[in-house]
């Protein structure tokens, strides 16, 4: 079960056990991490699991694919280590992600 | 006695109930919490019904808002397989169909709507299917095999999200539309005339402007019949023709209800102790001046949260855009806005090219848009939509200057 940590904006920060098969938008909604809403369920369609990625992990993941990416680009304050937590897979190989909420993503 | 003992209980177990409990739980609310739902699943996601589950590619697990140890871990009850029968507002309590009551101090109505079904001669044949829940598409899936015929009926998200799925698995499918188009109702011909040639494209036999006589057949349906004689083959029917409000319960119990149960811009019904939210209300949509009842999971999520903010004493005026998403094959239609009354409307980009939007404008204004596989478009869209951004229709034609301009700055 690999650990992720979510980062509110304020600072206050949370770790849960998300399972292997699940996103990390999954991960989120389902210990009712708040700022991760998920609305259209991980269909990559309404950009409302926005997340900042920590470095290692950002580089280590299977890059934004074009429809994300183009997602990314109207999100709130979007960075350069923005992605979407619905099209993050959890695996054994991400233990310890932690990523960052942004301010303003009801 | 007083009733604050006693829980929250929320009617209906779609993503609206599960969603007003979340974000209760969220606020901090400590008491007791109670979904009622007729199903036999913990609330589920929906949206993925006509997409991802029909083609097998996710699990049911997958589909659940929250596994239940993750719901029993916040404290948010479900009873599942369950209906209530009928409200008692005057003793704050519900009859339930296993012949228990239940007491609330206040409640959701979170009943969401079923789906519309046809009235055709042999449309009661048991081959016949709507395609609303898990149990809906178990029991299509069973008939997915290739070179199964299937005939879809309806030209709409529902209809059109099967035909691709079901064409993908090697079925031999018809879809059949009454009105001269599909997306009729959402969409302007241009727009329809693009998911008309993909689906036709990739192999869907796709009628429009089609009456349907008779559903033929013995013990189950073998054969269509159309308005002008035609009979179609099938070894299956799937129905996706929109969706009834469940409004029976609010309207027995005396609550307010006109296309929809009515709620005020706070989620509150006629009855100050009951809020209710998603697919059954008729609700103010402040963005358009006017009320809407709107059948969307965006609508179902955003409305819970506010009926949540009322339930908790914290009242949250619900205002939105709406906006709705579609996938077909590989594209990605994106709608977002109410294109109602727009007086000119732009096309964006080549329709050849599989990548286009359309904008929707009144005096104007931006009301709309529609990005078919543009997610940057939409999201840019999203924007100026909400800020009823005038717009020069030049400008949003020209795709040498990006719509991010377009946006104030």
């Amino acid at each position: 079960m690999p650990k992720i940590t979510f980062i509110q904006p304020g600072g206050a920060s949370e770790t849960v056990d998300a399972k292997p098969g699940q996103s990390v938008m999954e991960a989120a909604t389902g210990s009712m991490i708040r700022g991760i809403v998920g609305e259209c369920g991980g269909s990559c369609s309404c950009a409302t699991c926005h997340v900042y990625v920590d470095e290692p992990w950002f580089s280590k993941l299977k890059p934004a694919d074009e429809m994300e990416a183009g997602m990314l680009e109207g999100a709130v304050e979007p960075g350069p280590q923005s992605r979407l937590s619905c099209q993050i897979p959890v695996t054994e190989a991400i233990e310890g992600l932690t990523v960052r909420i942004p301010a303003g993503q009801v | 006695m007083s009733t604050d003992t006693h829980p929250i209980v929320i009617i209906g177990a779609g993503q609206a109930g599960a969603e007003t409990a979340i974000e209760l739980r969220k606020l901090g609310h400590q008491g007791r919490l109670v979904i009622v739902g007729e199903e036999a699943q913990v609330p589920y996601k929906r949206p993925p019904l006509s997409k991802a589950y029909l083609a097998g590619s996710i699990a049911e697990e997958s589909l659940y808002v929250m596994p239940r140890p993750q719901l029993e871990k916040f404290g948010i009850e479900v009873m599942t397989s369950m209906r209530v029968e009928r409200i008692d507002r005057a003793g704050k309590t519900l009859a339930l169909s296993d012949g228990n009551s239940l007491a609330y101090s206040k409640l959701c109505l979170a009943t969401g709507g079923r789906a519309r079904m046809l009235s055709t001669p042999g449309a009661d044949k048991p081959n016949v299917y709507p395609l609303r829940s898990i149990a809906d598409v178990q029991a299509i899936r069973a008939h997915c095999q290739p070179g199964k015929r299937a005939v879809i009926v309806g030209g709409g998200f529902i209809g059109l999200e099967v035909a691709a799925v079901a064409v993908k698995m090697g079925l031999k499918v018809t879809v059949l539309e009454g009105l001269p188009r599909v997306l009729a109702r959402v969409t302007v011909p241009e727009v329809s005339a693009f998911f008309e040639k993909a689906h036709r494209d990739a192999g869907v036999d796709l009628r429009t402007g089609v009456q349907i006589e008779a559903f033929e057949g013995a013990e189950r349906v073998t054969h269509v019949r159309l308005g002008d004689g035609t009979r179609i083959e099938t070894d299956f029917i799937v129905v996706g023709i929109g969706l009834i409000a469940n409004v029976e319960l609010a309207q027995a119990a005396g609550l307010a209800v006109d296309n929809g149960i009515v709620v005020d811009e706070f989620s509150q019904t006629s009855d100050p102790d009951i809020v209710a939210a998603g697919d059954c209300t008729n609700h103010p949509n402040p963005h358009y001046g006017r009320r809407l009842r709107l059948e969307s999971v965006q609508n179902a999520m955003e409305q819970g949260r506010a009926a949540a903010h009322t339930l908790f004493g914290q009242p949250k005026r619900y205002d939105m855009v709406p906006w709705f998403w579609s996938d077909q094959y590989d594209l990605k239609l994106q709608m977002v806005g109410l294109s109602t009354g727009f007086d000119q409307f732009v096309l964006r980009g080549d329709p050849a090219t599989r990548s286009f939007a359309a904008f929707y404008l009144g005096d104007g204004k931006l009301i709309a848009a529609d990005a078919i596989s543009r997610p940057q478009d939409f999201m840019i869209a999203k924007k100026l939509v909400a800020l009823r951004a005038a717009v020069d229709p030049a400008r949003l034609a020209d795709e040498s200057i990006p719509l991010k301009s377009l946006l104030p700055a």
